[in-house]
C-alpha cells in the first residue's frame, strides 16, 4: 500500500514500480483447469429457451450463444462438456448467464474460424473476435460508421502495480506489428497511435505507428486521461468515445487480432498480473473463464478467511466473495490483499478538507458531490455536481481522511441515476 | 457455513494512502503547541488551568451531545480536543472557568453539533464562541484589563487598543523581534508570533491546511495595512505591526483555514483569505473592535459556499464537438 509521505502538498503521486527484475519476464502456465466458467451478458434474466444445455459438447474455439438472436457471445476457451448454466449477478447489477464447463481430456479446436476466416475482414472480426483476451471494446471500435479517425492502442496498464500489457509490449512487439497492419485492414482507421511508458518507448519504435509517451503513474493510464494528454481532448461527459471518432483498445487485444489470423485460431487465453500480499506480482497465462482458485494454487499463494480477493488492480478492481468465481477476457490481474490491510470505509460525514478535490483528475467537486450522492439527489449530482464527468479512478476514496467510501457512492449514484433513465424513458 | 472460506467485498479502492481525521487532529495540536507552550510559561498556572479546562470541556461537551443525538461517540477524531485548545489559545490567562465553560459550550454545541457534528458546521466554533464571548463579556475579553496583574518587563498594553486609542506613536516601542517573540500581552497562544508560523508552516508542509488561504489572508492584511499606513502613517500603524500582533497569525494557519468552514477550490481559496485580511484591517483601523479577525473570518465563512461555486469546469463539461 502506498502511504501519504510525511510531508505531502498537492496531488497524490502513485508511481508504477519498474520492473527491473528478470523474474518479470517469466510467464507462469496455469495448467488447463478442471473447469472454466464464462459470463455472458444476458439482461433478460432468461432461464430457457437457449440454444447450449447442460450436456453439450463444446470444442476450443466454439462460438456460445444464448439464443440465435442475441449479440453477445462467448469464445470457449477449453474443450468439454457443458455441467451447467445459471444466472449471476455482477457489478452494476449487470445480470450474466454464468456458463461452466467441464474440461475434457482432449483438446480439439472448433474450425469454424478457420474455414471461413482467411482474411482479416469487418465481417469476420465482428462475427469471431467479440471476446478478445484483453478486451475492452473490440466490437464498438469496429461497428462504427464513418471508421474511427483515431485508435489509440493502450500499452499501458489501467491499474497501480498491474503490468499486462506493458509486458505485452515488451515481449511480443512482431505480433503487435502484425496485429496493427489487420487493425487498419479490419477498422480503415484514419491513425493509429500507441500510448507506452517511457522505458518501453525505443522497443514501441520499431513498429510503424505513432508512438506516444506517457508518465506511468497513477492516474495518467486511465483511458480518459490518456485521450486527454494525446489528442488534447476529452470525451464531452454524455457521449462514447466512438461518438467523437476516438477508440481504445489494449495491446494484448492487438495482439490477440495477429493470433487470430495468422494461426487461425481464436486466442483462448489471458495474460495477467498476479498481485500477491506483499505487493509482488507474477505473471501468469491462463486460460479465459479459469478459477481464480486454481490460479492462486499453482502459485502456491494462500488466502484465507476475511481476506480480500480483486479481479483488477487496488484502486479500481472489483472485489469477489469467493475463490470459485473466473477470470474473465478483460481482467488484467488478480489482487490477493491480506485482512490486516483491508480498508474498511466509515459512516463519517465529509469534513470539506479538498483533498479529493485537489486529487480529483476529473475536477468534479467531489466534497459537494458526496453531499448530494449520500442524501440519494442523483440528478442534481449528475446536473449540478459533474457526477458524469467521474473517470472512475479512485482517488478521492484513496484520499480521504474521513474514509467515506467515495467511489462507491459515485458508482451507486452512476447505476441509479441510468434506472432513473430507464423509467423515465419506459414512461414517456 | 461457518467454515466456509469468505472474502471482504468492498468497493474499491482497496488502497488508502493512510490519513484519518484523528491525525490530522493531533497534528494540529502538536503545530499548536510551541505557542501553547509559550502561553504557559509566561502565564503561569492559571493559562494552564485555562487550557486544560477548555480541552476537557469541549471533549465532553461532544460527548454529552453524541449521547443526547443518539450518534456513535465522535470524541476520538480530536475535533473537539483541536476546537477547545483553539478557544483557549485565544482566551486571556485570566479568564474565569464559567466563561471557559461557556465558550466551549458554544463553540461545540452551538457552533458545531447542532449543524450535524464534523464538516457541517457553517462556522468556525472556536470563533463562534469567542464572538459570543466577546459581545456578551466585554471587559472580560479585554486585554488590558484581563492582563493588568501582570508585568513581564516589556509594554504591557495590548498593541491593537493601543493604536486604536492613541496612534502609530503609542506602539512605536514594540519592535518586530519581540513580537515576533512574544513580547506583547493578548490570548494564551497568539502572542508567540514565531511559533505560530512554525506550527503553520509544519501544518502546510504535512497538508493539513490549505497554503492558500493562509497565504492571501496574510498577504492582504500586509497590503491593505500598508494602504493605510501610507496613507496616513501617524494614524495607521505598518504593515508588519499588523501582522505580528492581536489574532492575525493565529488566524491565518489554525482558524481561517478550518475545513468545514472554507472553500476548497483554488481560487475561491485565494477570494477568501483575501478578503478575511481586507475585512480584518478594515475593522482594526475604521472599525469599532479592537481586533478585525474574530469577525473577519466569521464573515467570510459565510460567503463560503458562495466564494466556492468559483470552480473549475469538470471534465468533459461543456466541450461539444459538432
Amino acid at each position: 500500500m502506498i502511504k501519504r509521505p510525511f510531508f505531502s502538498l498537492g496531488k497524490p503521486k502513485l508511481k508504477y514500480p519498474v520492473d527491473d527484475t528478470q523474474e518479470q519476464d517469466v510467464i507462469r502456465v496455469i495448467p488447463l483447469p478442471d473447469r472454466v466458467t464464462f459470463f455472458l451478458e444476458d439482461p433478460y434474466e432468461r432461464n430457457e429457451g437457449f440454444l447450449i444445455k447442460p450436456g453439450d459438447k463444446i470444442k476450443t474455439g466454439q462460438k456460445l450463444k444464448l439464443t440465435e438472436d442475441d449479440k453477445d457471445y462467448v469464445i470457449s476457451s477449453v474443450t468439454g462438456t457443458i455441467a451447467d448454466i445459471s444466472q449471476y449477478r455482477g457489478y452494476l447489477g449487470k445480470t450474466y448467464a454464468a456458463i461452466s464447463i467441464d474440461t475434457g481430456d482432449e483438446e480439439q479446436w472448433d474450425d469454424k474460424f478457420k474455414e471461413g476466416c482467411q482474411k482479416p475482414t469487418l465481417e469476420n472480426s465482428l462475427e469471431f473476435l467479440g471476446c478478445l483476451p484483453g478486451d475492452t471494446g473490440f466490437i464498438p471500435i469496429l461497428d462504427t460508421h464513418p471508421p474511427l479517425n483515431t485508435i489509440i492502442i493502450n500499452g499501458l496498464d489501467k491499474d497501480i502495480l498491474v503490468s499486462t500489457n506493458q509486458l505485452i509490449v515488451q515481449t511480443e512487439t512482431d505480433s503487435l506489428k502484425t496485429g496493427i497492419e489487420y487493425l487498419r485492414e479490419i477498422t480503415g482507421a484514419g491513425e493509429i497511435m500507441i500510448a507506452v511508458s517511457p522505458e518501453l518507448a525505443s522497443q514501441a519504435g520499431e513498429i510503424d505507428v505513432d508512438v506516444k509517451v506517457i508518465e506511468p503513474s497513477y492516474p495518467n493510464t486511465l483511458p480518459e486521461i490518456i485521450m486527454k494528454s494525446i489528442l488534447g481532448k476529452t470525451p464531452p461527459a454524455d457521449e462514447t468515445w466512438e461518438q467523437i471518432g476516438v477508440g481504445l483498445i489494449n495491446a494484448e487485444a492487438v495482439v490477440a487480432i495477429s493470433n487470430a489470423f495468422t494461426k487461425g485460431q481464436i486466442p483462448v487465453s489471458k495474460l495477467l498480473t498476479v498481485i500477491n500480499k506483499d505487493n509482488t506480482t507474477v505473471h501468469v497465462r491462463a486460460r479465459v473463464g479459469t478459477h481464480v482458485k486454481e490460479i492462486l494454487a499453482a502459485l502456491d499463494i494462500e488466502t484465507y478467511h476475511g481476506d480480500q480477493l480483486v479481479l483488477g488492480g487496488p484502486m479500481t478492481g472489483h472485489a469477489l466473495y469467493s475463490e470459485d468465481l473466473p477470470i474473465l477476457a478483460d481482467t488484467d490481474a488478480i489482487m490477493v490483499h491480506d485482512k490486516d490491510n483491508v480498508v474498511l470505509p466509515s459512516d463519517c460525514h465529509c469534513i470539506n478538507c479538498g483533498e479529493c478535490v485537489r486529487a480529483c483528475p476529473a475536477r468534479i467537486p467531489v466534497n459537494m458531490l458526496i453531499r448530494v450522492l449520500e442524501n440519494d439527489l442523483y440528478e442534481e449530482a449528475a446536473k449540478e455536481y459533474d457526477l458524469l464527468s467521474c473517470i472512475e479512478c479512485g482517488l478521492c476514496s484513496y484520499v480521504c481522511p474521513a474514509r467515506i467510501p467515495i467511489f462507491h457512492y459515485i458508482m451507486l449514484g452512476k447505476y441509479e441515476l441510468a434506472r432513473i433513465e430507464t423509467v423515465e424513458e419506459s414512461n414517456a | 457455513m461457518p467454515d466456509e472460506k469468505l472474502f471482504i467485498g468492498s468497493h474499491a479502492p482497496y488502497w488508502h494512502n493512510g490519513s484519518s481525521i484523528s491525525a490530522k487532529s493531533y497534528d494540529t495540536m502538536l503545530a499548536a503547541l510551541p505557542a501553547v507552550v509559550l502561553g504557559i510559561s509566561q502565564y503561569g498556572a492559571p493559562a494552564l488551568g485555562v487550557l486544560a479546562l477548555s480541552v476537557s470541556c469541549a471533549m465532553i461537551w461532544e460527548l454529552i451531545m453524541n449521547v443526547a443525538m443518539k450518534r456513535p461517540a465522535s470524541i476520538g477524531d480530536g475535533n473537539a480536543a483541536v476546537i477547545g485548545l483553539l478557544f483557549a489559545m485565544l482566551m486571556p490567562a485570566t479568564a474565569p472557568w464559567w466563561a471557559v465553560v461557556v465558550g466551549t459550550f458554544v463553540a461545540v454545541v452551538i457552533g458545531k453539533q447542532i449543524f450535524g457534528g464534523i464538516g457541517c458546521n457553517p462556522l468556525n466554533p472556536a470563533l463562534v464562541a469567542i464572538a459570543i464571548l466577546m459581545l456578551s463579556w466585554e471587559s472580560m475579553m479585554d486585554f488590558n484589563d484581563a492582563l493588568v496583574n501582570y508585568d513581564f518587563g516589556f509594554n504591557m498594553i495590548y498593541p491593537l487598543a493601543a493604536i486604536k486609542s492613541f496612534g502609530a506613536s503609542a506602539v512605536s516601542d514594540y519592535n518586530t523581534v519581540g513580537l515576533l517573540m512574544g513580547q506583547q500581552p493578548g490570548g494564551i497562544g497568539t502572542t508567540f508570533g514565531l511559533g505560530l508560523i512554525i506550527g503553520g508552516l509544519y501544518l502546510i508542509l504535512r497538508g493539513h491546511i490549505r497554503w492558500e488561504i493562509s497565504l492571501s489572508f496574510l498577504a492582504s492584511v500586509f497590503v491593505t495595512a500598508l494602504l493605510f499606513n501610507l496613507s496616513d502613517p501617524d494614524k495607521y500603524a505598518n504593515p508588519v505591526f499588523h501582522l505580528l500582533t492581536g489574532y492575525t497569525l493565529i488566524g491565518a494557519f489554525f482558524l481561517a483555514t478550518e475545513d468545514s468552514s472554507s472553500p476548497v477550490n483554488f481560487f475561491p481559496m485565494l477570494l477568501y483569505g483575501a478578503f478575511a485580511g481586507i475585512l480584518t484591517v478594515l475593522i482594526r483601523n475604521i472599525g469599532a473592535f479592537v481586533d478585525g479577525v474574530v469577525f473577519a473570518i466569521l464573515m467570510m465563512n459565510v460567503a463560503n459556499p458562495l466564494l466556492d461555486k468559483i470552480r473549475p469546469k469538470a471534465m468533459g463539461k461543456g466541450i461539444k464537438h459538432a
